[in-house]
């Protein structure tokens, strides 16, 4: 009979050269299977006298408790090791670009348009639209705009051969809303408006926000207030003085343009807004008493006010664009900008 | 309007800076749009006088001149210069650089100083001035020759008042009343709470009775209108240099002493006025409509045929002019004039509004009155311009001709102004005292009543109607930056959120997560890029389009996006996937209809490049795709893709998008490729346009339960003809699915997918063959494997009836 240490050293030996699990299981079958080694040992137990047997059987095992244990461990580590290599294996290259279908996204003049409703929105007001080709009713006369009235120079309109137009400013969809609703109103209406003017600074269509307030106690102050926090949301700054100068519009009296500090040079002057320190960006004014008669609302009970502006020009200095014309050349590099 | 501070200052001198000054003007709706110096910058130039002129011995184009710039009364002071000037002479006086004169040079940081100098030889000591060295030129050229009663030696600056700026205001077309100096000075003595002065114009004493009749035939378009004949002007008679500077600085050019005389009082009262050559007109005047087709050649030699809604200004022959616009070319003045008709009349604006531009034409005339000109003006300009005329010209004045209907437009009604009204409107309470002075200096005569005042405005302001109107000159003048801004407590409202609208936010971030970008194309488009996209669409075509691919109505939204796309290509973006939305324009035999539309366009790489994904071009397949996502959100309504022949799109890749109520929703397919090679893209395009009134409603979720049993999927492959389309093979398995006898087994096929399509090597020519899965389960209990293959045999069935698909 062997000497169990030796044949336990044999074994450990045997198993530490082991590099696979396939080895490893060869080395337990060896020693410790049916007939392995160490479970032989066992069997030949019964050859010894009995005083011997109990001390034999002891060590044998614990011999074998010993691989065992030792078969163990390096199955822990061989797996360990073979896991290591797997991932190691499998290791890529993090910083490669993902697959993917990339995101679009919207125009300037849309981003801008979503801003402004937002912000009106969570003033309570409503969202309106109204036709392109309007009638000379809705986008002249009821906003006591009458034929041959000097302010129609002003607007170079585009007609059809049947009298109808392309309306010039989204101010007729004020007058729409007045005649379906009673007031009180809160409403805002932007949208495509068309000039025939065509420079560097004109485009032939552009995009206007109208919007309109009726209750039986707006005022001029209120006109003022709602536009001075517009402005001061639409650009996030916390202060950003207007001022409102006297003007003209056929449908709205008392009437005022309403500049802005110019937002690029903080009032300082620039180019942008020619030196002045200021920038023209809305006309507005309490509606006029002829525009609520046409519209069939009392303009002894009711007040209101309304304005309008185009979005371009807000979305040129929000976004720092200086030339209109590339807001309708659709440059898929100029688009990309403002995904 | 340009108007020199100088002349406004004769009328009112505020102690406020001119920053001050304009700002208000600013702000009260009298913008600033520019101010200009009345001259270039230069110093060292005085008034001389050429004494002696001499040939340069040594060059034939240079004169020798001995040139006297002491004032009279001390002794000559003589300066010799030589210049190429030709028409200098003795006794002329002209303005004279000095040496050391610093005069503007060719740009502001390099002037041009002048010094003692030698010019062929011979010593120069100076240089004459002409207008335009001294930035005062109003078109003419050459040596500026000043009045012969001009100082001596009188620094040229003083004498003709250059240190003056010039202001352009941009006044709004209510305010005709500041189309003058008078107006101008008038709001700034309000705004300034200064003193203006009243100009006084005495009638001018008469030496003869001669004048014209005048018969007015329709006296609503023509309420005033006043004329005299002045005989034996002098046709050479020059208009003074303090006129001819202040048309300069106003923008107008000198022409003749009595035009110069008309357009000044133009612009210093606001009254048009017009001069006629007296021999040239045949017998009296009338005021008339035009006849169509009448001829008048104008005094720019324009040749017009007159429109039966223009006022002229006729004699006993002809029109001669046409009224408040332009006077004719035959009966104008001109160097030999001698016996004139003036004319100073008042047409309703409503008359001459309009008809300038019908002619093309645009004049100081026409712009006032268009937006009126006061009807108490004018014999009162007739009389001034008759003053200046004699003074100028000299003349023997004839007796005023005078029709005049204009009393009730001079002497209007009071109108109410309520000053709880005031403060309604505006937000805040005006000290009524203050309202007082305000309205009282913009001429308005008050009656002060309980509620508040009777006011009668002024004739000049025809913008004063109402009782708003003078609440917005009350808020002009009291400042709009003085009434607060005031952000009004609001009663909260909460707007009504429909779930089941479709927003189309939604919509667009759908497009966007597909690598769509949004554009903004022109409503109107190229006539030529319509009809090949809607050749059978009546064309909605604008009267007056900017430019020929300017001129219709775009019917489709592809007409400007495929014009996008082109330019893209262009550009070297060879993958393009773009959406739009906006209205089209139908015209329909019922009237036009203006649709809100969603369309985009697909072309080249369905990736953009990237090293993980194997690339391809897109296809039908990809566009559908997308439009099927943006469809499936409109869950109210279920939409199918019927083949259709559409003329933009490709015979075998276009489809109709029908909705479950039969409207017809949109269209989808590829562009036909001969409309792709006449749009001029070298690569396939895939176009779809939706119609979103007919796609706002979504479901509003409502809640099934979920089986616990498992489910069990059966595959299928069929062999079916080509002509089969997946509208057939799908409405086969709904025939089972969701048949009327089949409702507890309807229960069970709970989903199908087509998932593999194969023609090709193998197969019959004609037949092509499917894979169908089809996926049963029930809601109690686990399925069985008899009654599954019982279903899938129902199905099978009607798969064979309805397409004669057979198991492969």
């Amino acid at each position: 009979m062997q000497d169990l240490s030796e044949l336990l050293s044999q074994a450990l030996e045997e198993l530490s050269t082991a590099t696979d699990l396939v080895t490893l299981d060869t080395v337990r079958v060896q020693y410790l299977g049916k007939k392995g080694s160490l479970t032989g040992q066992l069997k030949q137990l019964g050859k010894l006298p009995p005083q011997e047997r109990r001390g034999a059987g002891q060590a044998i095992n614990k011999a074998k408790q010993q691989l065992l244990a030792a078969i163990d461990q390096k199955k822990t580590d061989l797996q360990a090791a073979a896991l290591d290599a797997k991932l190691q294996s499998e290791t890529i290259d993090v910083s490669l670009a993902g697959r993917k279908m990339e995101q679009g996204g919207l125009h300037p003049i849309t981003l801008t348009t979503q801003r402004i409703e937002a912000i009106f929105s969570q003033l309570g007001f409503d969202i309106a639209e109204g036709p392109e080709i309007e009638d000379d009713f809705h986008n002249f006369t009821a906003l006591n705009v009458p034929k041959h009235h000097p302010a129609r120079a002003m607007h170079d309109t585009f007609y059809f051969d049947d009298g109808s137009l392309l309306r010039t400013h989204t101010s007729p969809v004020q007058v729409r809303v007045m005649e379906k609703t009673d007031p009180p109103l809160r409403v805002i209406a932007p949208g495509r408006v068309y000039r025939c003017d065509s420079d560097v600074t004109h485009s032939p269509m552009f995009h206007q926000v109208e919007g309109l307030m009726v209750d039986t106690d707006i005022t001029f102050a209120d006109l003022k207030g709602i536009l001075d926090e517009f402005f001061k949301a639409f650009f996030e700054v916390d202060e950003l003085p207007t001022r409102f100068r006297a003007s003209y519009f056929p449908f709205t009296e008392p009437s005022a343009e309403t500049d802005i500090q110019c937002v690029l040079c903080q009032g300082e002057g620039c180019k942008v807004c020619s030196h002045t320190g200021w920038l023209e960006v809305m006309g507005c004014g309490m509606v006029h008493p002829e525009v609520f008669k046409q519209a069939g609302i009392d303009s002894e009970k009711y007040t209101g006010f309304a304005f309008g502006f185009g979005v371009e020009r807000l979305a040129m200095l929000r976004y720092g664009v200086d030339d209109l014309r590339v807001m309708f050349d659709n440059d898929l590099r100029f688009l990309k900008q403002f995904n | 309007m340009k108007i020199s501070m100088n002349w406004l200052h004769e009328w009112v001198n505020p102690s406020i800076s001119f920053d001050e000054l304009t700002h208000r003007l600013t702000m009260a709706g009298l913008e600033l749009d520019g101010v200009e110096a009345a001259a270039a910058d230069f110093t060292g130039v005085v008034i001389g006088e050429i004494i002696a002129v001499e040939q340069h011995p040594d060059a034939e184009r240079l004169k020798v001149c001995q040139v006297n710039i002491a004032p009279d009364g001390t002794d000559a002071d003589t300066l010799q210069i030589v210049t190429n000037v030709g028409n200098v002479c003795p006794s002329m006086k002209v303005p004279v650089a000095t040496i050391g004169a610093v005069l503007a040079g060719e740009s502001v940081d390099k002037p041009f100083k002048i010094k003692k100098t030698k010019l062929r030889g011979v010593l120069s000591q100076g240089m004459f001035c002409g207008a335009d060295t001294l930035g005062i030129n109003d078109g003419s050229d050459g040596l500026l020759e000043l009045p012969s009663d001009a100082p001596l030696g009188d620094n040229i600056r003083d004498y003709c008042q250059l240190d003056d700026q010039i202001i352009e205001l941009d006044l709004t077309p209510n305010r005709a009343d500041c189309l003058s100096v008078e107006g101008v000075a008038r709001e700034i003595g309000v705004l300034s709470k200064t003193a203006v002065k009243t100009l006084k114009i005495a009638a001018v004493p008469t030496s003869h009775n001669e004048s014209l009749n005048v018969t007015i035939d329709d006296n609503q378009a023509c309420p005033r209108y006043a004329g005299r004949i002045i005989k034996g002007i002098n046709p050479q008679a020059s208009t003074p240099l303090w006129m001819k500077e202040k048309l300069r600085r106003a923008g107008l050019r000198s022409l003749s002493a009595t035009v110069d005389v008309t357009n000044f009082v133009l612009l210093e009262l606001g009254q048009p006025m017009h001069a006629f050559d007296l021999d040239q007109l045949q017998g009296d005047i009338q005021v008339r409509f035009a006849n169509n087709g009448e001829k008048l050649t104008l005094l720019d030699g324009q040749k017009i045929s007159l429109k039966d809604n223009s006022l002229v200004i006729c004699d006993q022959e002809h029109p001669i002019a046409l009224a408040g616009i332009m006077g004719g070319k035959d009966t104008a003045v001109d160097d030999h004039t001698q016996n004139i008709f003036l004319e100073s009349a008042f047409f309703k604006p409503e008359v001459i509004a309009g008809k300038a531009r019908q002619y093309g034409l645009h004049t100081d005339s026409s712009h006032r009155f268009e937006r009126g000109v006061s009807p108490d003006l004018q014999v009162r300009a007739l009389e001034r311009a008759t003053q200046l005329i004699v003074d100028i010209c000299g003349g023997e004045v004839g007796t005023i001709t005078e029709v005049d209907h204009a009393e009730a437009l001079r002497n209007r009604a009071a109108i109410q102004l309520r000053q709880q009204r005031v403060t309604k409107l505006l937000g805040i309470e005006i000290d009524a005292d203050l309202i007082t002075t305000m309205l009282q200096g913009l001429g308005c005569t008050l009656k002060i009543t309980n509620e508040g005042w009777q006011i009668t405005p002024p004739a000049f302001r025809f913008d004063m109607a109402i009782e708003a109107d003078f609440i917005e000159e009350i808020a002009r003048i009291y400042g709009y930056d003085n009434i607060p801004a005031v952000l009004r407590p609001f009663t909260p409202r909460i707007a009504v959120q429909k779930e089941g609208q479709l927003a189309l936010s939604r919509l667009r971030d759908s497009l966007i997560q597909r690598a769509y970008q949004e554009i903004v194309t022109f409503s109107f488009v190229d006539a030529k890029v319509e009809t090949l996209l809607a050749p059978e669409q009546k064309q909605t075509k604008l009267a007056n389009p900017l430019s020929a691919d300017l001129e219709i109505m775009r019917s489709t939204l592809w007409s400007g996006m495929l014009k996008a796309v082109a330019s893209n290509l262009n550009r070297q973006q060879s993958r393009l996937r773009f959406f739009e939305t906006g209205l089209s324009f139908i015209a329909k035999s019922n009237g036009l209809e203006q649709r809100k539309k969603l369309a985009g366009v697909i072309t080249g790489n369905l990736y953009a490049e990237q090293w993980a994904s194997s690339n391809r071009p897109v296809d039908f397949y990809d566009i559908k795709g997308d439009v099927e996502v943006l469809l499936a959100q409109a869950s109210a309504q279920t939409f199918r893709f019927e083949a259709v022949k559409h003329a933009a799109l490709h015979p075998g890749q276009a489809a109709r998008i029908v909705s479950d109520s039969g409207n017809n929703v949109g269209y989808i397919g590829a562009l036909h490729p001969k409309i792709q090679t006449q749009l001029g893209l070298n690569q396939t395009v895939f176009v779809f346009e939706l119609d979103l009134g007919m796609m706002q409603q979504k479901n509003i979720p409502a809640y099934q339960k979920v089986s616990k049993y498992p489910s069990i999927r059966r595959d299928l492959a069929l062999l079916v003809d080509e002509t089969v389309s997946a509208n057939d093979i799908c409405a086969a398995i709904d025939k089972v699915a969701k048949g009327e006898s089949n409702t507890r087994i309807g229960l069970q096929l709970i989903d199908y997918t087509l998932f593999d399509l194969y023609t090709g090597k193998g197969l019959e020519k004609g037949k092509k063959s499917i894979a169908l899965g089809l996926i049963l389960q029930d809601f109690s209990r686990t399925l069985e494997d008899a009654e599954i293959t019982a279903y899938v045999d129902l199905i099978v069935n009607s798969l064979f009836n309805e397409t004669g698909a057979i198991l492969r």
